[in-house]
């Protein structure tokens, strides 16, 4: 096998654009081929996602091969794996980057296990050993309460990357790059999995990872009433609402609206965390979050060693009237 | 009768305070207090639940896998109590918590040697590793699919049905047996054992393989190491609003985070 060289950049899309956490990955990458003085090349796989090339590119890539097939509209994992693999096999890249979304958590491991070497998940920190030049790769462990660095000792090095832990190149449409067709075999007849419905729910009002103003509530909210109060205030902010793990479990809220190390990440310029603990699980979620306010009757809580501002009391003593408060500042 | 294996990893205690919480920095490994008991990773145990949903509606076998350098008995025992079958420990000196590579072979191998195997069922990740490579592992392994993040699990004749969570919805798929499934916590939490289960555990058969029963060729190392583990320090320091009352303590919140242009 020749050589492994350069920084290849899983891209997904989504609404006819890069997602954002592909520019984010496309920056890191950008910023380790250029540390190994080795390229980044970038691989979209879908149907209709060559008008996204100029876009990669745009965004730091050199060369972008594309996979287009009508069977490729929809993410499954045994199609979109085979088309990974020839492009692979193709390139032969030092370094792999998906995100750490529901399909670089799919692929990843895969492509590990086809490729006998190692995947590395949710990444939050990424970079070149300078005395060894392997990757060194920095996640969390212990739901969080920990964070290891770890390398691969063979190639490709494969890492997934959390969203929001890098930052993007800024948008150049005058870079100038390459955008290679690649023609995969892929076999309908190797595809097991069969869907039989699909349903997607948009969320009502600001998405999640989209919200500059998040307000989160955990067990201490006690049911979907507690919630009505946290949707009323972030309606006032126009934000989102967002809870731990119990109350999806109890059903006051959607399991969509989870946030944590198996839920959504958020990066907003405004976390408030109601009646919540600060476990690290649920921490792992938000903790990029410019601002950072507790609102918690219990002063060990460890929600209190994480953010920034806060108030020691039942939330249902200060909910009232901080939201009458801020409906006369902000609303 | 088909048999559905479940895969448990036990693990150090999730729930444990923070206060509790100590990495070995020299070993990269965590360590909890001596009195603090091990326990059944959280979505291994909703992997069960999914295994028993089945076994209440139709007759079926459920084996338990669970891989460790040192297993508590009591700990992985629980298993049979709540409805399992019987169970295999793997253990080894060489298996460790973090070593995807070899814990996915070891299980494959186990698997294997089961000789019947419909479905796989393992927790979406570990509580420790947080990674959700090994279930994926096993079905590259057993050249089998892997289906995640199931919240429904159905065996019906030759194939299995799963309702899987997507980020914005969830979509259902049919794959002919055998599969990997894996489950987050929406199949259910694993249900308390009644009294009949409890009593007949010690009876059912329990069974311990180490590398050389699995026949596992040496090399099968783990394809990353650790460099370090640590705790990352805790910076911040929370200003708490001060005040007489609940909600002079709002007002003032409010008058910071409009200070800092947040709101």
């Amino acid at each position: 096998m020749s050589e492994n060289k350069g920084v290849l950049v899983y891209c997904e899309s989504a609404g006819g654009k890069l997602t954002t956490t592909a520019t984010e990955l496309l920056g890191a990458g950008s910023r380790l081929a250029k540390a190994s003085g080795e390229e980044l090349n970038a691989v979209l796989i879908g149907s209709g996602v060559s008008g996204l090339a100029q876009e990669a590119i745009a965004y730091g890539a050199q060369k972008v091969y594309v996979v287009e097939e009508p069977l490729l509209k929809d993410y499954s994992t045994e199609p979109y794996l085979m088309a990974l693999e020839e492009i692979v096999r193709q390139v032969a890249p030092e370094i792999i980057l998906l995100g750490q979304t529901a399909t670089g958590r799919d692929l990843a491991p895969w492509l590990a296990f086809h490729l006998n070497t190692g995947a590395t998940m949710d990444c939050i920190a990424l970079e070149i050993d300078p005395g060894s030049k392997r990757l060194l790769m920095t996640r969390p462990v212990y739901g969080g309460n920990a964070q290891a660095v770890q390398v691969c000792e063979f190639n490709p090095q494969i890492a997934t990357v959390r969203t929001k832990a890098m930052a993007p190149l800024a948008k150049d449409s005058t870079r100038q790059g390459q955008v290679i067709k690649v023609v995969a075999e892929i076999d309908p007849a190797a595809i097991k999995t069969r869907v039989i419905e699909r349903k997607l729910e948009a969320a009502a009002g600001v998405k999640l990872e989209e919200a500059r103003v998040v307000v989160s509530g955990g067990r201490g909210m006690g049911s979907t009433d507690g919630f009505k109060q946290l949707a009323e205030i972030a309606g006032v902010l126009k934000g989102a609402v967002g809870a731990t793990r119990p109350p999806c479990d109890k059903k006051w809220v959607a399991d969509t609206q989870q946030i944590g190390l198996t839920g959504k990440v958020v990066s907003p310029d405004l976390y408030i965390a109601v009646g919540l603990s600060g476990a690290s699980q649920h921490v792992s979620g938000f903790s990029s979050a410019k601002v950072i306010v507790a609102i918690n009757k219990d002063p060990e809580a460890n929600i209190f060693k994480v953010a920034h501002y806060g108030i020691v009391a039942d939330w249902k003593a200060v909910l009232p009237a901080f939201t009458a408060e801020l409906k006369e500042v902000a609303g | 009768m088909k048999n559905i294996v479940v895969c448990m990893k036990q693990v150090l205690d999730p729930e444990v305070p923070l206060s509790l919480f100590k990495i070995d920095t020299e070993a990269k490994l965590a360590v909890l207090p001596k009195a603090t008991p091990p326990v059944l990773s959280p979505f291994d145990e909703n992997a069960l639940e999914a295994a028993l949903k089945i076994k209440d509606a139709q007759p079926v076998t459920i084996t338990v896998l669970s891989l460790g350098k040192k297993l508590t008995r009591a700990v992985v025992k629980a298993s049979l109590a709540a409805g399992a079958d019987q169970l295999f420990l793997l253990e080894d000196e060489s298996f460790s918590d973090f070593n995807t590579f070899l814990t996915a072979n070891a299980l494959a191998a186990a698997i294997k040697k089961l000789g019947q195997y419909d479905l796989i069922l393992c927790g979406i990740q570990a509580a420790d590793t947080n990674a959700g490579q090994v279930s994926t592992g096993i079905a590259s392994l057993l050249s089998i699919p892997c289906i995640t993040y199931a919240r429904k699990v159905e065996l019906v004749g030759d194939r299995v049905k799963v309702e899987r969570t997507l980020p914005e919805g969830y979509e259902v798929v049919e794959v002919p047996s055998p599969v990997v499934v894996t489950t987050n916590y929406e199949v259910g939490a694993l249900r308390e054992p009644d009294v009949e289960a409890f009593m007949s555990a010690g009876k059912k058969p329990l069974t311990v393989w180490n590398v050389q029963d699995l026949g596992l060729e040496s090399g099968k190392t783990s394809r990353t190491s650790f460099l370090k583990m640590y705790q990352p320090a805790h910076d911040i320091k929370c200003e708490l609003m001060g005040g007489a009352s609940p909600e002079e303590k709002a007002v003032k919140l409010v008058a910071k985070l409009k200070d800092l242009k947040v709101i």
